[in-house]
């Protein structure tokens, strides 16, 4: 079955510096993908450059194909078509996503009618079921209402209906519960995996949460430094991470029961993209790094049927790992 | 046992707020009758949502806030009041950390100038002196003098926190609040300064409170843990002990809905309705519109924090002591 969506070899520089030093994802209709990575990892930014969403100063090259379509660099007016359309997104912040001084009602029939072939009372009646399906109560008196008038939570359930107005393929989430309280966070959590089980959408959660991407996706992805370090289904990373700094976020993240151990931190800071270092960009805070690691970037390669590492080290590392589990 | 640093008895403190501009004036109870005690050089952990008064207790248990009732006491002698001369000198002695280092300093002074001001201030030392303590605590939080002479934009995120933390610890306080100090860091970084905190906290025998929202972190460096809920505290045990068996229904929803890897989200607790509002506060239990085991009991009357055994404490009418078997098996 060929990929819903597949990026190849996505690379983006800013001004000579590159953030996104080639990306290769793939995802299958109604799949969910986690992105996970710390800031600067590159992200948001691997979504944002495959939607032309960037500025002009970006640099922007490889291949981004949407159901076997080339869409990067493809014309405005057919981005403006995918994007809301058959992929839409939702960010961190989603009170500063709609307009403070229109309705919802105005908000939502908005993006209906871009994105939909309707009109009149028809583009109200789907404005009315699409609050009702993300949860927001009162539907119909709810319409009426500002952006301020809603809490965080409800802000976000909204954002979520005026990303399924144009029956979406895929949604992009980038960080949509980062902003949110623990338990509000666990709804709208449950209210996405509702959603896309019921349409069959297909979902990138990007987070820095390694927990919130490992309850919700099939796969999941680790970004370091503009590149994917390791790939693999989510059960089977947190089981058994094999990338070296994969290691480290799960070793770094204090565990909720069990005895309290001293949490393995990753010494050092990412690097600077402006001075990336030669070879694997991970090798300077690896415990594990040789000389070779500081000569070539490894590229991402397959270890089992449905995994992938970047790491010339992945042997010695996942032996580490079982030494220390057998201690 | 000698007496602990910090004991604070029942303080409260509300806030009017007027909705819209000419609405009426409403009382908003950020805080009410919260008691906490820490011991010397241990960590207490408070846990709670937006709203649940954690930051506004941490601002009045190191007196920049007055309680309206209630009282704080450090050392054994109540907080001298604002401003005064037995003020500043008790305020050397207590410290803060914030969430935001980089709002926190300031942007146009080297960072090492910064480190050294509380030393100015409270005159501390000669000057030569003084610039041996900045590159004392610069080695104690692991940065180089390299890094002092830079300024607050020139280091990440993780290293203006390690500066906030060396400026805190300049005056050699006894006690530091730290308000989310970890929260707008990256994991690897976040692991790196809680470690750091727990090895000074060990060195100079700190006695900490720690605000988060973040149960994990909370768990990692406390040693006895507060959950509130709107102003009121609803549970507080042992740190081990309260996350792996939590008695109060509010505490056992956030356990679970803090994402784990390796579990799957079947059999969360998802609490329905959004985070209370302080300024219309549900009368009785204040979690009972959002409880899933409310009863009618729990609609009129305020549950107290109570006794349950095991060092426990619970507000809930449902949780009671050991010896009254009332508790159902969910």
């Amino acid at each position: 079955m060929a990929p819903l969506i597949s990026i190849k070899d996505l690379s983006v520089a800013f001004h000579g510096v590159p953030v996104l030093r080639g990306v290769d994802l793939a995802l299958h209709k109604g799949e969910a993908l986690g992105l996970v990575g710390e800031s600067g990892s590159g992200k948001s930014v691997t979504w944002l450059a495959a939607l032309g969403l960037l500025p002009r100063n970006a640099r922007v090259s490889g291949s981004v194909r949407l159901d076997s379509r080339e869409i990067l660099g493809a014309p405005a007016a057919e981005l403006d078509r995918i994007r809301g359309g058959r992929v839409a997104m939702i960010f961190q912040d989603p009170a500063s996503a709609l307009n403070p001084v229109l309705t919802i009602r105005k908000q939502l029939c908005e993006s209906l009618a871009l994105h939909r072939d309707i009109s009149g009372g028809a583009v109200k009646a789907e404005a009315r079921r699409l609050l009702d399906l993300v949860g927001i109560p009162d539907a119909t008196r709810r319409l009426e209402a500002y952006p301020h008038e809603f809490s965080g939570g409800q802000v976000q359930r909204i954002m979520i209906a005026m990303a399924l107005a144009g029956n979406p393929d895929l949604l992009i989430a980038d960080e949509p519960t980062t902003a949110l309280d623990a338990t509000i966070q666990a709804q709208i959590l449950e209210l996405l995996s509702t959603i896309r089980r019921e349409m069959g959408m297909a979902m990138v959660l990007i987070s820095h949460d390694l927990g919130v991407v490992a309850e919700n996706c099939d796969r999941v992805a680790v970004m370091y430094a503009g590149r994917i370090v390791e790939e693999a289904p989510a059960n089977q990373l947190f089981a058994d991470p094999v990338h070296p700094y994969a290691q480290g976020l799960i070793g770094a993240l204090p565990p909720l029961d069990g005895p309290r151990r001293r949490l393995t931190a990753i010494p050092g800071t990412v690097p600077d993209p402006a001075s990336m270092p030669d070879g694997c960009a991970f090798a300077p805070r690896c415990a594990l790094a040789e000389a070779p690691c500081g000569i070539v970037a490894p590229s991402l390669a397959p270890i089992a049927e449905d995994r992938a590492v970047a790491c010339i080290r992945a042997e010695a590392s996942r032996r580490a790992l079982l030494g220390i589990a057998a201690e | 046992m000698s007496r602990p640093l910090v004991e604070v008895s029942s303080i409260s403190r509300s806030y009017s707020m007027r909705s819209g501009m000419f609405g009426r004036s409403a009382a908003i109870h950020a805080v009410h009758g919260v008691s906490l005690t820490i011991p010397r050089g241990e960590t207490l952990g408070l846990v709670g949502e937006s709203g649940s008064g954690k930051s506004t207790t941490g601002r009045i248990v190191l007196g920049l806030e007055p309680p309206d009732h209630g009282e704080v006491r450090f050392d054994d002698k109540p907080m001298a009041t604002p401003g005064t001369t037995a003020w500043r000198a008790q305020r050397a002695h207590m410290q803060m950390i914030f969430q935001d280092p980089l709002g926190a300093l300031d942007r146009r002074l080297p960072v090492a100038a910064q480190i050294r001001e509380p030393l100015d201030i409270h005159g501390l030392g000669t000057p030569l002196e003084r610039e041996e303590r900045v590159r004392e605590l610069l080695r104690a939080v692991e940065l180089t003098p390299a890094h002092g002479a830079r300024y607050p934009g020139a280091l990440s995120g993780g290293q203006r926190q390690r500066i906030v933390l060396a400026r805190a610890l300049a005056t050699k306080p006894d006690f530091l609040v730290c308000d989310e100090p970890v929260s707008a860091l990256d994991v690897s970084i976040q692991a790196q300064v809680v470690n750091l905190l727990a090895d000074l906290q060990a060195q100079l025998a700190l006695t900490l409170l720690f605000i988060s929202h973040d149960l994990r972190v909370v768990r990692q460096i406390s040693n006895v843990v507060a959950v509130m809920y709107l102003g009121r505290i609803v549970e507080i045990g042992c740190a081990d002990d309260l996350f792996a068996r939590p008695e109060h229904p509010y505490t056992q929803a956030l356990v679970s809905a803090s994402p784990a890897p390796g579990r799957r989200s079947a059999g969360r607790i998802v609490l329905a309705g959004d985070p209370p509002n302080p300024a219309a506060r549900p009368q009785g239990c204040a979690f009972h519109p959002r409880c899933p085991r409310t009863i009618t009991r729990c609609a009129s009357e305020v549950p107290a924090l109570s006794n349950v055994g095991g060092n426990r404490q619970v507000a809930c009418h449902l949780v009671t002591g050991p010896q009254v078997e009332t508790r159902d098996a969910a």
